[in-house]
């Protein structure tokens, strides 16, 4: 970064803290910057000119003063409201996952640009998609790409066959998938089941606009999301806290499915 | 820090533990009190002491107050086929500044916001549905801050209420995304709360 006293960014709105009176503190997605905290002053008084356009998950751009400890914005343009994604509880839920996972995925000041193009177009899928957590998983293994976790799934984590289809597992530690011989000694590991690797794999190596017409069991839709979240687990070493929200929301509405329909 | 005494250094930690006080801010309160001849100090103390043995949670709105039910849930002259729904103690304050609402209230104390560790049961809302059951109300005014965090936990309110007989409003647009109820004027709230839209 220069050492001018403004300057220009892009931005997604990750995550709002408030701050002081009526400050906030933002994390940013920015594509020169990588992440970075921000403080945006007054913002929360209805009379701020800024407020507005700096919604959570709003991309704007952005004039940012360099202080002392944090930067501070001083002017904000929406470029993006992903407006679709506003007014659904669903799309809701899911961005916060997605928001979240990026936050605690990356580090302060480092330069992402491809992850932040993939945030974008992860958000706008998200405004628009049909299947929020077949969209959701594709973020999720090609965020662990772009951070270099990528997954093996290929071949075994430790003996380097190639995986057969069969029965395999998987190992968070390991990074990957493990053959049934090599599984059976390795501690941790969880079993995969070949329709569900087959489709970690076409998520992995296909685009969106490919995989988006994928049509998922709901059994299989459920280990994935299982899965993934080993995966995701393990290198925060913590749970992702949204999935929580998601899985309450799910819950709710199948009891009231099952209610309406009389089957309770 | 070795060259300050103890207990100077203790209240400046514990001011400083306080949202936008940063370590000098704290420095000039504690001077400012060291200094004062008044009984500054003491009123704090005194008052600081009160705030956790003296004050409640209304059993009914959950707001915070002298006593349960709080004045005003206690209060006959208030419209009680209302409520309406905020996620913060001061946003009562602010509704009440206004003069224009009769109604009684239900504070949240918070919004939906996962990353922060704050889910639906986090907040009062299996109370307000119950409390709904109980005592069915005419009108649920939803004002919690017109930003993302306050849209979603409207939304998910409106999800629980479903099928329930309710009128659920929403305040008028008159507020500016992205702001706090606690911040907004009186005019703008009361026209926002004149306007309110069924949601
Ligand atoms: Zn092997
Ligand atoms: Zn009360």
């Amino acid at each position: 970064m220069g050492r001018e006293k403004l300057y220009r960014a892009e931005a997604v709105v990750l995550h709002r803290q408030d701050m002081g009176e009526a400050d906030r503190l933002l994390v940013l997605y920015t594509p020169d910057h990588g992440k970075v905290r921000v403080i945006a002053k007054g913002i929360r008084k209805p009379s701020s000119r800024k407020s507005g356009h700096l919604e959570l998950f709003a991309r704007s751009r952005l004039l940012i003063a360099r202080g002392r400890n944090l930067d501070i914005i001083t002017q904000a343009e929406l470029v993006e409201s992903f407006e679709g994604l506003r007014t659904d509880l669903s799309r809701i839920s899911y961005a916060y996952h997605v928001a979240e996972l990026l936050d605690r995925f990356t580090d302060e000041d480092i330069e992402n640009r491809p992850l932040y193009d993939f945030l974008l177009s992860t958000l706008q899928w998200l405004a628009e998609s049909e299947n929020l957590s077949l969209t959701s998983r594709y973020f999720e293994l090609h965020l662990l790409d772009y951070v270099g976790y990528r997954p093996q799934l290929f071949r075994c984590v430790q003996c380097n066959d190639e995986i057969q289809p069969v029965e395999n597992y998987l190992s968070a530690e390991e990074g990957g998938v493990l053959c049934p011989r090599c599984g059976e000694h390795v501690p941790r590991t969880r079993p995969l089941s070949m329709p569900v690797l087959k489709i970690l794999r076409f998520l992995q190596t296909y685009d969106y606009p490919t995989c988006r017409r994928l049509q998922l069991r709901d059994a299989v839709s459920r280990e994935l999301e299982l899965v993934m979240e080993l995966l995701l687990s393990h290198y925060l070493e913590a749970r992702p806290r949204s999935l929580a929200f998601i899985r309450q929301l799910r819950r709710e509405r199948q009891l009231k499915n099952k209610t309406k329909h009389g089957t309770m | 820090m070795s060259a300050i005494a103890k207990p100077v250094e203790r209240l400046i930690e514990a001011f400083s533990r306080l949202p936008g006080v940063g370590p000098k801010t704290a420095s000039r309160f504690t001077f400012f009190l060291l200094r004062g001849s008044d009984n500054l100090s003491v009123e704090l103390a005194e008052a600081l002491q009160q705030l956790h043995t003296d004050v409640v949670t209304c059993q009914q709105c959950y707001n915070i107050a002298d006593e349960s039910p709080c004045a005003i849930c206690g209060d006959s002259l208030r419209d009680a086929t209302t409520i309406c729904v905020v996620e913060e103690p001061l946003d009562v304050v602010a509704l009440e500044r206004t003069h224009a609402y009769h109604g009684l209230y239900h504070v949240l104390h918070g919004a939906i916001s996962p990353a922060d560790n704050i889910f639906p049961d986090d907040l009062r809302i299996r109370e307000l549905v119950r409390r709904l059951e109980a005592a069915p109300v005419e009108e649920l005014i939803l004002a919690t801050n017109p930003n993302l965090e306050g849209e979603a936990t409207a939304a998910y309110i409106q999800r629980q209420l479903a099928g329930k007989k309710v009128r659920v409003t929403r305040l008028a647009r008159g507020l500016p995304v992205g702001g706090d109820l606690e911040y907004a004027d009186a005019l703008t709230l009361s026209r926002a709360l004149a306007e309110r839209q069924t949601a």
